[in-house]
């Protein structure tokens, strides 16, 4: 998965001396850096997840700054609300690539009662990105906190937690999400995205505990009880940043699935609803107008994949990144040749 | 043991209730029967009011109301289950959810089967290509689907794969340049696939593409896709090649008395495809079942006759060719009924569906029928997989790359075992049984997956049962949908936990 490149450290020592020479590169490429820079390097050499990187900023910062964020306004010239004339013929994206690239008022087009398909979508993914955000940062909160205090302390607490969590796990998420989007009911997407993280944590709860299960068994837990250490020091000071490389992971995919979420339940009309606006329930309103202005259809639909793959990018180079058991295993071709 | 299934039971039993618990909590939080009256200007509204808070008891607290609702249900186990009914429709929710469980239920088993064929073969293949230009684009592909909102995807299936299909079949003629573009791409990704040095290539790539440009014309010509047919002679050649194919994998071509009883399995399909043609005629399900019965046992003796030093080789050859056989026979017939089907008067030659689970009103024998059922199912199997078979791939790959780097694998190898027996027999085998465990979770996601589904393609399954309880505050249906849901996964997890037990030794059932 990970984009080969010549340099790709492969830790693991093994009496094999084509890996030993390798090996031998690669501590030289790594003397002297700490885990962090590492971790950065390679991440910032996986090509796929740096791509992902530059597209996801694109898109946030045209997202934020276009249309304004609240109260601060952007440089688009219009906004979601207006109803405005309509320019093509249908309202047709004025956009045109003939002879240069012209993109007129209205690039997107605009949809029957003549509102700035541009601005909605950017509307709508300003709405996505919160939620997807606040999701990935509460359920992994929760995630961890329940997942660690499982892993931890084992025995009935353990065992109260992860039927717990089986529970929740019983029940489909669109359907809880469904219920969840209309107790909170046409709320801010901030309540929504709140809602929705007490129901996600659980597989990041599944990961946390089987990590600190194997982690507690360490020398150094054992040292720090040793040296006096409280329970919550050691869990959250010595034991968390040994787990930080698969919860960052799975907090990314969290936050991808987090985004397919948001948009299923907005489509179905149990997420953000109108008057608001978000790339999901866009989809629902102009479903039906997909043969006569099918850019209505197009163009949020777009953003939520790209936005989806982005993250999903991302967690895929943070994955190689993190991973020290990344080693290329020789197909039995090569090895026939060498 | 037994203590072992009564711990495991109870344990997902109350698991079950609590998750019941919480969703009924909600429900009975989030959902406002009396909403519609508040907004009223009926005079009589404050009377209207109390009424509906007298028939659905809203005065009891929500936990009570739960509790008479655990009663009725806890009735499903002696026989006599009371679910409650819709106080809309005033229908029992128990009739609601018999008329609904079979349409999702067999949406969802078809892309479970489909999902996890389709999942483990392109995962294990780009596991055993990896690094290639193959494996690269399965990887770019399944992150594609992953990323792909399901309800996007199932507008632009109905939209594309059913109206755009439709009007093409009005008049199928595929343009030569169009067939010169589809014959390139599929040289490319054959080559890919096979893979090898650069002469190997190119060979895949002439033959692939030559021969994809050959079956295109051929169906563009002769008008195919009107009036499709295999005929005894494509079965055989096709069989031919799939009983090579088959030995290959099952036990190496070099066991002869294995791609012989192939063979012949083949030669056996071939010479009963007459005398079935007319079994067919009055066929029925059970019928079809006790033939795919047969297939296999005919193929286990034919196996077997052939004897030889490994006769389970040959058996197992035999029987996983004569099932294929079967299949392209059964195909075969369901084709012939293709122009009939799509030249009634309920179809009108618009055959792929976008509404529904079956045709309203249309007659026709048993083959009609399950065409009719097929074309329904499709397009919500297809939008309903995308998402399943890009995990499906993902975990195989992973998963058998993890197993290629055992240490037993290398032993295989060392003490000179063929290719084919390291990655049949060692590395595939073993690279399955993590597998077992994504299964139940991917169950979940569907029936989540099939609200969506349901709601674009019209189907009238479970899914829609639960959007019409949220729109019309009907906590009764919702909590028969769930019930019905969170049985069905917390089985299919006791299921996965002996499966994983049976699999793989080093899991001890301790009791």
């Amino acid at each position: 998965m990970s984009t080969p490149t010549p340099t790709n450290p492969q830790p693991g020592g093994h009496a094999d001396p084509a890996e030993n020479v390798e090996n031998a590169i690669e501590l030289k490429e790594v003397e002297g850096l700490s885990q962090g820079r590492i971790v950065l390097r390679r991440f910032l050499r996986h090509r796929g997840a740096m791509t992902a990187a530059v597209v996801l900023t694109g898109i946030v910062l045209l997202a934020t700054t276009s249309i304004g964020w609240g109260p601060i306004p952007g440089w688009w010239q219009f906004n979601y609300r207006e109803n405005l004339p309509i320019v093509n013929a249908g309202g047709a994206p004025t956009m045109s690539f003939d002879g240069g690239i012209s993109i007129g008022d209205h690039p997107f087009g605009q949809d029957n009662i003549g509102k700035d398909v541009f601005a909605l979508v950017m509307r709508g993914t300003q709405q996505s990105l919160l939620v997807m955000t606040i999701i990935g940062l509460v359920a992994s909160t929760i995630g961890i906190v329940m997942g660690a205090l499982a892993g931890y302390f084992r025995g009935r607490l353990d065992n109260l937690l992860m039927r717990f969590t089986d529970m929740i796990i019983t029940i489909p998420i669109i359907m809880i999400g469904a219920i969840l989007g209309v107790l909170v009911g046409g709320a801010s997407p901030i309540t929504l995205a709140l809602a929705l993280s007490f129901v996600t944590w659980t597989s990041m709860a599944r990961l946390v505990r089987g990590e600190f299960l194997s982690l507690r068994e360490r020398e150094f837990v054992d040292a720090a009880r040793v040296a006096g250490a409280s329970s919550g020091r050691i869990m959250f000071k010595h034991m968390l940043p040994n787990a930080v490389g698969v919860i960052i992971v799975n907090a990314t995919l969290l936050m991808a699935s987090a985004i397919l979420l948001e948009t299923a339940l907005s489509y179905l009309g149990f997420g953000i609803t109108s008057p608001d606006v978000s790339l999901g329930n866009l989809i629902n309103q102009y479903q039906t107008a997909f043969a006569t202005r099918p850019w209505l259809f197009w163009w949020p639909g777009l953003f939520i994949v790209l936005i989806a793959l982005c993250v999903n990018f991302i967690g895929d180079g943070l994955r190689d990144a993190f991973d020290p058991r990344q080693r290329k295993i020789p197909s039995q071709r090569k090895m026939a040749k060498g | 043991m037994l203590a072992f299934i009564g711990r495991r039971l109870l344990s997902s039993a109350i698991v079950l209730l609590g998750a019941t618990f919480i969703v009924y909590m909600l429900l009975a939080y989030s959902l406002d029967p009396l909403e519609e009256l508040y907004a009223s200007s009926a005079p009589n509204r404050d009377q209207l009011i109390q009424q509906r808070i007298d028939l659905l008891n809203l005065d009891t607290p929500a936990p009570v109301r739960y509790l008479s609702w655990l009663g009725g249900a806890a009735g499903c186990l002696v026989g006599q289950c009371d679910l409650g009914s819709s106080w809309v429709t005033n229908q029992p929710v128990v009739t609601m959810l018999s008329s609904a469980i079979p349409q999702t239920v067999t949406l969802i088993g078809m892309s479970v089967v489909v999902a996890l064929a389709l999942g483990v073969t392109v995962g294990i293949a780009s596991a055993l290509r990896q690094y290639t230009g193959f494996d690269y684009g399965v990887t770019f592909m399944s992150f594609v689907l992953y990323s792909l909102p399901s309800f996007w995807v199932a507008v632009l299936l109905k939209l594309w794969g059913a109206i755009g299909f439709n009007d093409f079949l009005a008049d199928p003629r595929i343009s030569p340049p169009v067939i010169a573009g589809i014959s390139l791409l599929g040289g490319l990704v054959w080559q890919a696939i096979v893979g090898g040095n650069a002469r190997r290539r190119a060979t895949t790539f002439v033959i692939a593409g030559a021969a994809t440009a050959a079956m295109l014309t051929f169906i563009t010509t002769t008008g195919w896709l009107l009036d499709p047919s295999l005929g005894p002679v494509v079965i055989g050649i096709l069989g031919a090649a799939i009983a090579f194919g088959v030995t290959a994998i099952a036990a190496g071509l070099r066991n002869r008395k294995a791609l012989y009883s192939a063979l012949t399995a083949v030669g056996l399909g071939l010479a009963l495809y007459y005398p079935l043609q007319f079994a067919f005629v009055n066929a029925s399900a059970l019928m079809i079942v006790g033939f795919g019965l047969l297939t296999v046992l005919s193929g286990v003796v034919i196996g077997w006759l052939f004897g030889g030093p490994d006769r389970g080789q040959s058996m197992r050859a035999a029987a996983i060719t004569a099932v294929f056989v079967a299949i392209l026979i059964f195909v075969d017939r369901l084709m012939g009924v293709w122009e009939v089907y799509s030249n009634s008067s309920r179809i009108a030659g618009r055959p792929i569906a976008t509404i529904g689970s079956q045709t309203p009103g249309l007659t026709g024998d048993f083959w009609v029928e399950t065409l009719d059922t097929y074309t329904h199912l499709i397009l919500p199997t297809i939008a309903l997989i995308l998402i399943s078979f890009a995990s499906y791939t993902r975990y195989s790959r992973a998963s058998l790359l993890e197993v290629m780097n055992q240490d037993y694998i290398r032993t295989a190898r060392a003490k000179g075992l063929s290719e084919r027996v390291v990655t049949v027999r060692h590395a595939f085998r073993n690279a399955l049984i993590p597998l077992a465990t994504i299964v139940p979770l991917d169950i979940a996601n569907l029936f989540g997956g099939a609200i969506i589904t349901e709601r674009i393609f019209g189907w009238t399954g479970m899914g829609t049962l639960f959007i019409q309880g949220m729109n019309r505050h009907d906590v009764d249906p919702v909590m028969g949908y769930f019930i019905v849901v969170g049985t069905l996964l917390v089985l299919a997890n006791i299921v996965v936990d002996f499966v994983y037990a049976a699999l793989d030794p080093r899991i001890r059932v301790n009791a």
